[in-house]
């Protein structure tokens, strides 16, 4: 054999599709987060910068002069403690959503990454769930990173506050890979993740009882949180932290809702994979 | 090798019969048979848009055809997508590998799709960036790199796996001459060890130095089907005259030329002429008063094929 011949055995002896089948989701969540660990220490400071950032501006700086006015507190708390899952909740969602839907339109559109990945034994499917796990094993790290910077500024008491995490990211894998499933449909895509950002994602920030209670806006802004996902994940995230009041019912309809969320989307965002990929 | 041996029919991997392929009322792929055996090299040569691309996908299982059959590997894409991918190295049109990553990141992500173990990728790397030349960029992020070599890498990942086919859509494409020729010898190679080839190409020097077999399509259907010689012996001469008379004389000239070879083509700047003699021919056309500006004896190629067979240039 000369230096440039190559080895062979052949992929007939190599290879294990139903080994691909089962772990192939795990092997493009790899690869997505092998790129990612390229910009690790923007991530980092991203990730803990951020809540640096909204705590001294808008928890510390704000709810000083909240705190001032309402010497009850907002819904009996302090500013500092009704805004704290609410800002978790609203990190999360958005991180979320950004590495869920920037690698679709790079996927599909710029790079066609995609396209090499299906020309291997991975489907469609795998793919979307490689992507989401990816962008969700991020917004994991960053949520962790929240939490903690909110219970050192003394914004959340007591462990049971550690079940904030995994409400929050349930809430965020929802949105997320619908909006994913959004990204894979839509064709002219170049304006589309702005739109996102400006039409959508920052009414829902304002509108979504972040930073005060939705019961307080007039009734044709609280339908947007009602449909928002980060309003549910909210509700229950203040409940969690301080008992806030939530009614047994409303807790059924905050979990169902972020439930068929992530249903459809996970439905919507396989089916257009998978056919975009045919195409 | 016994007689028996030689007379056995090779083994088929990829087999179709009335393959079509339709986007609403348009037929990209117009019913066509084909075969592929084992360790030849089998090239579609047509212009842009003729269905060779669809054709491809719908061997790389992730088109779905319209109607007729197709197995690659004794398996029907449609049932066994992933079984049938698993033994594809496939090389796209257009590049698409990941340009945030290094060169040997590439080529390790994308063995891991495969499902193939850290230790034996690590290995094969070496022997890619050595078979692609790339050994001194294994550090270099994609987008740093030229034309041929990401088109070096392309095909280096597509090989990762060992596959059973290397399917190259257009390899050269956006090439220059030196890249195109460092890029033939490693197909050439590539041949040389057996593995199965299956190019589709517009460049008729790609496809005769390539190809064992063509298979010549148009307009989603195939004209010919021979090896690059056979297809030359049999819809051309040996040789070819070009005569350049001046645009507006060519065709002037024509039906004098007409009479005296088996056959003549007018281009718009050039003149045509196939014979198996074609410097007696030239003689011929100078002894009877017609004194070309420009005139050239060439052997005959596949762009004369393709001309005979379709009336048109390959390439346009």
């Amino acid at each position: 054999m000369s230096a440039n011949d190559l080895s062979r055995k052949g992929s007939l002896t190599l290879i294990d599709v139903p080994k691909i089948l089962r772990w192939g989701s795990i092997y493009i969540a790899q690869a997505r987060i092998r790129s990612m660990l390229k910009w690790k220490w923007s991530i980092i400071g991203e990730s803990f910068a951020t809540p640096m950032f909204y705590l001294l501006s808008i928890g510390i700086g704000i709810g000083k002069f909240v705190n001032s006015h309402q010497a009850a507190g907002v819904d009996g708390v302090k500013y500092l403690t009704f805004l704290a899952p609410a800002l978790l909740a609203a990190a999360c969602i958005q991180g979320a959503v950004g590495d869920a839907t920037f690698p679709v339109l790079e996927g599909f559109k710029w790079q066609k990454g995609f396209f090499a990945m299906n020309a291997t034994p991975i489907s469609g499917k795998q793919i979307a769930n490689g992507v989401l796990l990816a962008a969700m094993s991020r917004a994991a790290f960053g949520c962790v990173i929240y939490y903690a910077a909110l219970y050192t500024f003394g914004a959340l008491h007591g462990l049971h506050t550690l079940w904030l995490i995994p409400v929050t990211l349930f809430a965020a894998t929802s949105f997320a890979v619908l909006m994913m499933g959004v990204c894979a449909a839509i064709k002219n895509d170049d304006l589309f993740l702005n739109m996102v950002q400006r039409f959508l994602i920052v009414p829902l920030f304002l509108f979504s009882g972040t930073f005060y209670s939705l019961a307080s806006m007039p009734k044709f802004l609280q339908i947007i949180g009602w449909a928002s996902p980060l309003w549910h994940a909210t509700e229950v995230g203040r409940w969690i932290s301080y008992g806030h009041h939530v009614s047994a019912t409303a807790l059924v309809i905050h979990f169902s809702y972020m439930t068929i969320m992530a249903i459809i989307g996970f439905t919507f965002a396989h089916h257009h994979f998978t056919k975009r990929l045919a195409k | 090798m016994s007689a028996a041996d030689s007379q056995a029919t090779p083994e088929a991997l990829i087999l179709a019969k009335g393959l079509r392929k339709e986007y609403g009322d348009f037929t990209a792929v117009d019913g066509i048979d084909f075969r592929v055996n084992r360790s030849e090299s089998f090239g579609f040569l047509g212009p842009n848009g003729a269905g060779k691309s669809t054709t491809m996908r719908i061997i790389a299982a992730t088109l779905t055809r319209t109607s007729g059959e197709i197995t690659i590997l004794g398996k029907d894409p449609e049932i066994s997508g992933p079984e049938i991918r698993a033994h594809l190295g496939v090389v796209p049109q257009q590049d698409n590998l990941d340009n945030a990553l290094t060169v040997e990141d590439n080529l390790y992500v994308y063995g891991r799709y495969f499902g193939l173990s850290k230790k034996f990728i690590r290995n094969k790397i070496e022997e890619l960036l050595a078979f692609a030349q790339l050994e001194e960029k294994r550090s270099v992020k994609v987008e740093a790199l030229s034309g041929g070599m990401k088109r070096r890498l392309t095909i280096a990942r597509a090989l990762v796996s060992e596959p059973e086919i290397l399917m190259l859509d257009e390899p050269t494409t956006g090439l220059d001459p030196q890249a195109r020729h460092i890029l033939w010898d490693r197909l050439f190679r590539l041949k040389e060890q057996g593995v199965t080839l299956l190019i589709t190409t517009h460049y008729m020097d790609e496809a005769e130095q390539l190809c064992d077999r063509l298979m010549v399509m148009d307009k989603g259907k195939i004209m010919a089907e021979d090896s690059p010689a056979g297809l030359i012996k049999k819809y051309s001469t040996k040789e070819v005259l070009e005569v350049r008379f001046g645009a507006d004389r060519n065709a002037q000239y024509a039906d004098q030329l007409r009479g005296m070879c088996e056959r003549i083509e007018v281009l718009p700047d050039r003149v045509l002429m196939y014979s198996h003699d074609c410097e007696a021919l030239l003689h011929e056309v100078v002894s009877k008063g017609m004194h070309p500006t420009t005139s050239l004896v060439r052997r005959s190629s596949l762009e004369d094929v393709f001309l005979r067979l379709t009336g048109r240039s390959l390439v346009e």
